[in-house]
């Protein structure tokens, strides 16, 4: 293959999106599960690039939309970094398990 | 022998191969000849070095130039298809080079037949790169070691010491070379409890993102490796990188005082970032560009025209940026992460021989990028003092591009002013005490960011309003330069007089100098 | 690591007293039947979804698939090849060992590998400014955010959380068949052809697309930035509250 068009990277961004997923199935750690979503956002990011880069209807709004959701992970990471130290602080733990008060 | 008899086979002591001894011998011989010379003519060699380094900068743009516009006149294939490696441009031929060179004239047919060898690799891009990379990363390594030296130097006066002085003869020039060496050969401990591949390649984590800042940092208008449109944004990030290399560090120590360090660091990380990205996007709104050639090359008109002096929210701003960057660099007062008297050495403490290296290695280059940064962004980049616009009268013949590089706009004033900057991070450091973890963060948080943030409003408020035809207004910001200007000429000789009254004092006692001549006594 | 205490302190018994009923939490709620009633739907909607995929790929793309097909795609220089194929292989190289790895801080430095290497995709792609600040949001903020998470709430390294055997193999079976799937379907969908090389979009563009056409979306984001802050704080000092 002699030639980067649109496929390779969307099948890059894929793999990215399959290994987040499964980060997220497997880990019990709090922290864990969130680098799993850092890495199904990226994917997302790496796809919107590419669709801006390759396709003309797409120049420009997949910077701006990849832009937009930089700053949603950002975002996320902070609140549920947060989320994770209170349940550190109440339950003494991260596992994700361990938190299942709600279910009665 | 030993008096003791041994019951097992005593060691052979070991014995270097034949590189090694070529290594060693050649050590010798040039400290041998280097000493002699150096204890004699110091001023002269360091003067003369510094001239040699600026001409063969010169000379490989001169002949890079020459390459492009003489002989590659007619493109050397298709250009569409011009790529790094591909056979089809294996460029011109030396026979076909010995044609161009005797139509281009001027240069004589004899020297021609050497040329066409010598210049036929220069035509190719990865030779140049090739080039470029090893000047780079001789750069990288020659700063760190002589500011260390320099920053033993300072240490040393301030605290009235004359610093190391003995090694290579002259005002121990040699020490960092030496420390280099031994740091080399120490023992490379990995402690057992620490986390093996992290503790190793920890290290790595701050070198590299160091030497790619310097990749993308301009050291004059066309002396870059790659020039980026967004340089600023890209330096600032690669060097956010380094911290990475930190934490992990004092992470996978797995020793208390370690990981103390590696969270301040981060802590520390979070809230310098912030007041000095906004700092940084002062000259940004001014400028309008976040290429670092476009910003340097708006402030070429000397030094009123310079961003620190032309506009007052620029002038608070490069000293806001200057105390974030302190933070970043992890210099005194902010050297939280690795504070000697409460951390054992913090992130670094189970460090030791050349990983150990690796780190002052990325603290000095990064002290040097932050410092040039703020010179390109404020001080006016690689432009001189003197308006630019002067040399135009001088022509565009090679002795007057040559005066010009040196007089009006060239990397070696952009070595100066960084240096100059560089010098006062040492000085600070050896100045004032460490401050603690919650004051820094008082610091950064809750003093710096609002300041920045208002600061960005007023240098937008004051480009929006230099827009606007009214008269007064152009009077008014003519007023605020000069006063500036003249308050940074206050500074500037003041610096240079109070330095140049030391040097002619430096036989007194420094503790004498300051209680009985200088004020603040 | 350095809250690291004896064994049988409070800490522990706490832990292991959360922990006991929780074990068991996997295998008992979901049985057995159900869980293979649900991997049976999920085969089942993929092998149905497939086909329906392709035949509406043969009906929409097949009208438009002429025009794409005459123009044969330039070859791309050498050293984007080579370029695209080593920051490829080291994103996924990255992605999977973070997926691998059981060690929470090495998690995080494959993730810091996987981030450096997307961002160097960016700038393969010709988006500078997006690269730029990924590596400044990304690997420097988000990165440093989780680390710092994981040290505040470092577990005793005798207090092992990790999914039973069976659940990974599920995981990864339910994980490669989507990558297949995707995989299989991006590669067969016709795309239309590659620009012309273009040079990298400015960030004066960005900014002025920002400024007019995304000036909500823009707005939207600082609002939320505003939000996030204020509950980030909000959760921060939860601490004072609670005795």
């Amino acid at each position: 293959m002699m030639s980067i068009g649109l496929t390779e990277y969307l099948v890059v961004a894929a793999v990215l999106f399959g290994a987040g997923i499964f980060t997220m199935i497997t880990k019990r750690n709090a922290i864990g599960i969130l680098i799993g979503v850092e890495l199904v956002l990226n994917s997302a990011n790496v796809n919107l690039v590419a669709f801006d880069r390759y396709l003309e209807r797409c120049r420009i709004d997949g910077q701006i939309l990849a832009l937009v959701v930089i700053v949603l992970a950002a975002a996320e990471a902070a609140i549920a970094v947060g989320i994770c130290i209170n349940l550190y602080k109440n339950l003494a733990t991260v596992d994700v398990d361990t938190a299942a008060k709600l279910r009665g | 022998m030993s008096q003791f008899s041994v019951p097992w086979q005593p060691k052979q002591p070991y014995s270097y191969g034949a590189p090694a001894r070529a290594v060693i011998a050649l050590a010798r011989l040039t400290a041998d000849i280097a000493t002699p010379l150096l204890r004699r003519f110091p001023g002269p060699i360091l003067i003369g070095a510094i001239v040699t380094v600026c001409l063969g900068v010169w000379a490989h743009a001169l002949v890079f130039g020459y390459v492009d516009q003489r002989l590659l006149t007619q493109p050397v294939a298709d250009a569409a298809a011009f790529s790094y490696f591909s056979p089809s441009t294996w460029g011109l031929s030396p026979t076909l080079l010995h044609a161009r060179l005797e139509m281009a004239g001027g240069q004589g047919a004899a020297l021609a037949g050497l040329l066409q060898y010598l210049l036929w690799p220069v035509q190719f891009q990865i030779v140049r790169d090739g080039i470029a990379l090893g000047a780079l990363f001789g750069l990288f390594n020659i700063i760190p070691v002589y500011v260390i030296w320099w920053e033993r130097k300072v240490a040393g006066r301030i605290q009235s010491r004359v610093g190391p002085m003995r090694v290579g003869g002259w005002h121990g020039w040699a020490q960092s070379f030496a420390d280099g060496i031994k740091l080399v050969l120490k023992e490379d401990l990995v402690p057992k409890e620490a986390d093996g591949p992290l503790f190793r390649i920890a290290p790595y984590f701050t070198i590299i993102p160091t030497l790619v800042a310097f990749m993308a940092l301009p050291l004059g208008a066309t002396y870059v490796f790659r020039e980026l449109d967004v340089a600023l944004v890209f330096i600032l990030g690669v060097l956010g990188v380094e911290v990475v290399g930190v934490i992990v560090a004092g992470w996978a120590s797995n020793n208390k005082w370690s990981v103390y360090g590696a969270m301040r660091e981060a802590c520390q990380m979070v809230s310098y970032e912030i007041p000095m990205g906004m700092a940084l996007l002062v000259p940004v709104v001014c400028v309008g560009s976040l290429n670092l050639r476009t910003i340097a090359e708006s402030q070429a008109g000397g030094w009123f025209d310079w961003l620190a002096f032309s506009n007052p929210f620029a002038f608070v701003a490069f000293i806001s940026y200057f105390i974030a960057s302190l933070a970043s660099c992890k210099r005194a007062p902010f050297d939280l992460p690795e504070a000697e008297s409460e951390l054992v050495a913090g992130f670094h403490t189970e460090y030791s021989g050349f990983r150990w290296a690796l780190f002052f290695f990325a603290e000095y280059a990064s002290m040097f990028v932050i410092a040039a940064l703020a010179v390109i962004l404020f001080l006016g980049g690689w432009n001189s003092p003197l308006p630019g616009s002067w040399g135009d009268a001088l022509g565009d013949g090679l002795a007057a591009q040559g005066f010009k590089g040196l007089l009006f706009s060239g990397p070696i004033w952009l070595m100066l002013k960084s240096i100059f900057l560089v010098y006062v991070q040492i000085w600070l450091r050896w100045t004032l005490p460490r401050i603690r973890i919650d004051q820094v963060l008082y610091a950064c948080v809750q003093v710096l960011l609002p300041l920045t943030m208002l600061l960005l409003l007023g240098a937008t408020l004051w480009v929006w309003a230099s827009t606007s035809d009214v008269g007064w207004w152009a009077v008014l910001t003519t007023i605020v330069t000069i006063i500036l200007g003249l308050i940074g000429l206050v500074f500037a000789f003041g610096f240079v007089g109070i330095a140049a009254y030391g040097f002619y004092h430096r036989r007194r006692l420094v503790g004498n100098l300051v209680i009985d001549v200088l004020p603040g006594s | 690591m350095y809250c690291r205490g004896p064994e049988g302190t409070v800490l522990t018994k706490r832990l292991t007293a959360e922990l006991a009923p929780s074990d068991s939490i996997g295998s008992s709620r979901l049985g057995g039947l159900w869980r293979l009633c649900g991997w049976g739907l999920a085969v089942a909607a993929v092998l149905v979804l497939v086909p329906e995929v392709r035949a509406q790929q043969k009906v929409i793309i097949e009208p438009t698939r002429v025009p794409y097909q005459s123009v044969e795609a330039p070859p791309s220089p050498l050293l984007e090849v080579l370029l695209f194929y080593a920051v490829a292989g080291s994103t996924v190289f990255g992605a999977l060992a973070v997926c691998f790895t059981k060690n929470i801080v090495r998690m995080a430095v494959w993730l810091l590998v996987t981030l450096v290497s997307v961002a160097m995709l960016y700038f393969l792609l010709a988006a500078n400014f997006i690269a730029a600040v990924q590596l400044i949001v990304y690997a420097g903020g988000t990165l440093i955010l989780l680390i710092f998470g994981v040290m505040l709430t470092s577990k005793s390294p005798w207090v092992k959380f990790e999914p039973s055997k069976v659940e990974v193999v599920y995981a990864a079976a339910v994980c490669g068949l989507l990558v297949a799937v995707l995989a299989f379907i991006l590669t067969a969908t016709i795309w239309p052809p590659a620009q012309e090389q273009l040079d990298a979009t400015t960030v004066a563009d960005l900014g002025r697309s920002l400024m007019t056409t995304y000036v909500v979306p823009f707005e939207v984001a600082g609002v939320l930035l505003m939000i996030v802050m204020v509950g980030a704080a909000h959760l921060a000092r939860q601490e004072k509250q609670s005795p």
